[in-house]
């Protein structure tokens, strides 16, 4: 093994990425949980605030329709680097402020915690257009025959309105999480330590730029083909019932 | 007022007094448009109740209101003698009650309407389940059972978009009678089917009818309304235009729009 890693001129890659120091491997690792937890955390908030937010626009008054009017049309104006060092530096101050109020003092914020808030509000705004437009595609009548069978409107929702929308939103949500692993990146701006910034603190160490840039490149493409794999499983169980366009088999 | 009630037609069929549906002055507005012009009907327990008449005459915004899927301009609607509580806005008044009164109707659409996530099986059990609470394993045999009543009992497990539409809308009634309902409401069940398939629904409804089913049936089968049906109801332009024993509304119509109406469908 040893041999052909000589042979190729890698054996010093092979040291710089070994998991123990000095290898720098084991950074690298922590980095990528740390992303990985971010962006599972922003992605989940991101459905919640999407589910509430959908609903508020479809069945909401007036007043709840315009705030998330102004929530989505906001978030996805503005940059997303700018946003975040907005609603990191403003959510830090808040938290900061109400402390200070109630006589705590400043408080350290989790950088797991403020990412997932930060990236959290972002994905949320693609979120709620992501299930919105997936919720007007279930045919109405499916909800109607709920209706008129008496079902309560919260179990309606649980029961049909998101099932029936899932093969419409699988697609759209897949790409709201290979954007939120991605989006992690963006947080080393605000000296996160997530797999971008353990890279670039690891290559500076030790110059070698292309081995660590290129390791984190490979570990970003795991994540995206692993990630396919599951999202093309979720997507086939959510097509269920649903012939396939190509025709065949149930 | 209740000179159009179905009541002293109805009750020819003697022994079943009990009130099933009453509907009261019955006011229905889309915006400007006027669609029911103040209808008043009574279904007695048993009672089959054809409703015909000309496309856009109300027929179908009738039966929503029943089970609010319209919800009222004004009237009052009863199920079973109960009142379903409503506000001045035709909103129902009391959620609770009125999903309770939906349980005790099955509906039948059009388009069948079917869940097309779930299995014919999952379909059948899953307001037993759910919305009553019913144990699975019971809701399971008796929709296998409901499934082979309509001719499906070996489709129990597939999805609904691998079926005709006339098997789908046979699902669709076993889901109906999977909640036991006191009243059946179909709105032109065969409508959606290409004409070889209507004979295999219209003879799941008959056998519904024979065994004393109260239903209430919006249709545009002529010779089946008047096979199945105790009283006939035509609807014109959102008013009760005319009803009756089907005889007496088929083969003596009174009303020159009825008659017209009939002549134009055959
Ligand atoms: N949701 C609605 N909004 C506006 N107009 C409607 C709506 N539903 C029905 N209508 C109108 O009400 C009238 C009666 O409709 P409907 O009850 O469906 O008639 P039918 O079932 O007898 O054909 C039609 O003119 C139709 O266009
Ligand atoms: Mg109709």
């Amino acid at each position: 093994m040893s041999d052909l890693l000589n042979m190729l001129g890698l054996a010093q890659s092979a040291e710089l990425l070994s998991l123990s120091p000095p290898g720098w491997g084991g950074n690298l690792l922590r980095g990528l949980l740390n992303s990985l937890q971010i962006a599972f955390g922003a992605f989940g908030m991101g459905l919640v605030i999407g589910l509430f937010g959908a609903y508020g626009k479809l069945y909401g008054g007036p007043i709840l329709r315009d705030l998330l009017a102004v929530y989505t049309t906001v978030i996805r104006a503005v940059p997303e680097l700018v946003l975040i060092l907005i609603l990191y530096y403003l959510g830090s101050d808040l938290i900061n402020k109400v402390s200070e109020a109630m006589g705590y003092g400043r408080v350290e914020i989790s950088g797991v915690v403020a990412g997932i808030w930060v990236l959290g509000v972002v994905q949320g705004a693609y979120s709620i257009e992501v299930l919105r437009g997936a919720i007007q595609a279930v045919p109405p009548g499916q909800i109607e025959a709920a209706r008129a069978f008496g079902m309560p409107p919260f179990m309606l929702m649980r029961r049909v309105t998101i099932p029936a929308m899932m093969s419409f939103a699988t697609p759209g949500l897949a790409n709201l999480w290979l954007i939120a692993t991605k989006d992690t990146a963006l947080l080393a701006i605000v000296g996160f330590s997530e797999l971008t910034l353990e890279t670039r603190q690891a290559a500076a160490s030790t110059r070698a730029y292309f081995t660590f840039f290129l390791a984190a490149g490979a570990l970003y493409l795991i994540v995206t083909l692993f990630s396919q794999v599951i999202f093309g499983r979720i997507e086939r169980w959510a097509r269920r019932g649903q012939p396939s366009l190509r025709g065949g088999t149930r | 007022m209740d000179s159009f009630s179905g009541g002293d037609l109805a009750s020819a069929s003697s022994g079943r007094d009990e009130e099933a549906v009453r509907i009261e002055d019955l006011h229905k507005s889309f915006g400007e448009l006027e669609v029911l012009k103040g209808v008043n009907l009574t279904a007695r327990k048993g009672d089959v109740v054809a409703i015909i008449g000309g496309s856009g005459s109300g027929k179908s915004t009738m039966l929503r209101c029943i089970n609010f899927l319209e919800t009222p301009t004004s009237g009052r609607i009863y199920v079973g003698g109960e009142h379903i509580a409503m506000r001045e806005d035709g909103t129902p008044a009391n959620r609770r009650q009125l999903e309770r009164i939906r349980t005790r109707l099955g509906m039948v659409f059009q388009s069948f309407n079917l869940w097309t996530h779930r299995t014919l099986l999952e379909n059948v059990i899953e307001v037993p389940v759910h919305v009553l609470k019913q144990s699975r394993a019971e809701a399971i045999e008796k929709a296998q059972s409901l499934l082979k009543r309509v001719g499906l009992g070996d489709k129990a497990d597939v999805y609904p978009a691998y079926l005709s539409g006339g098997q789908q809308q046979r699902a669709a009634i076993a889901r109906a009678l999977a909640v036991d309902p006191d009243v059946m409401l179909f709105d032109e069940p065969t409508s959606a089917l290409d004409p070889e398939l209507v004979g295999e629904v219209l003879t799941v409804i008959r056998d519904l009818a024979a065994e004393g089913r109260t239903m209430l049936l919006v249709t545009h089968e002529m010779k089946f309304a008047r096979e199945v049906a105790d009283h006939v109801v035509y609807l014109y332009q959102g008013r009760i235009e005319e009803q009756g024993a089907p005889d007496q509304v088929f083969d003596a119509p009174k009303s020159e729009r009825l008659q017209q109406f009939l002549m134009s469908i055959n």
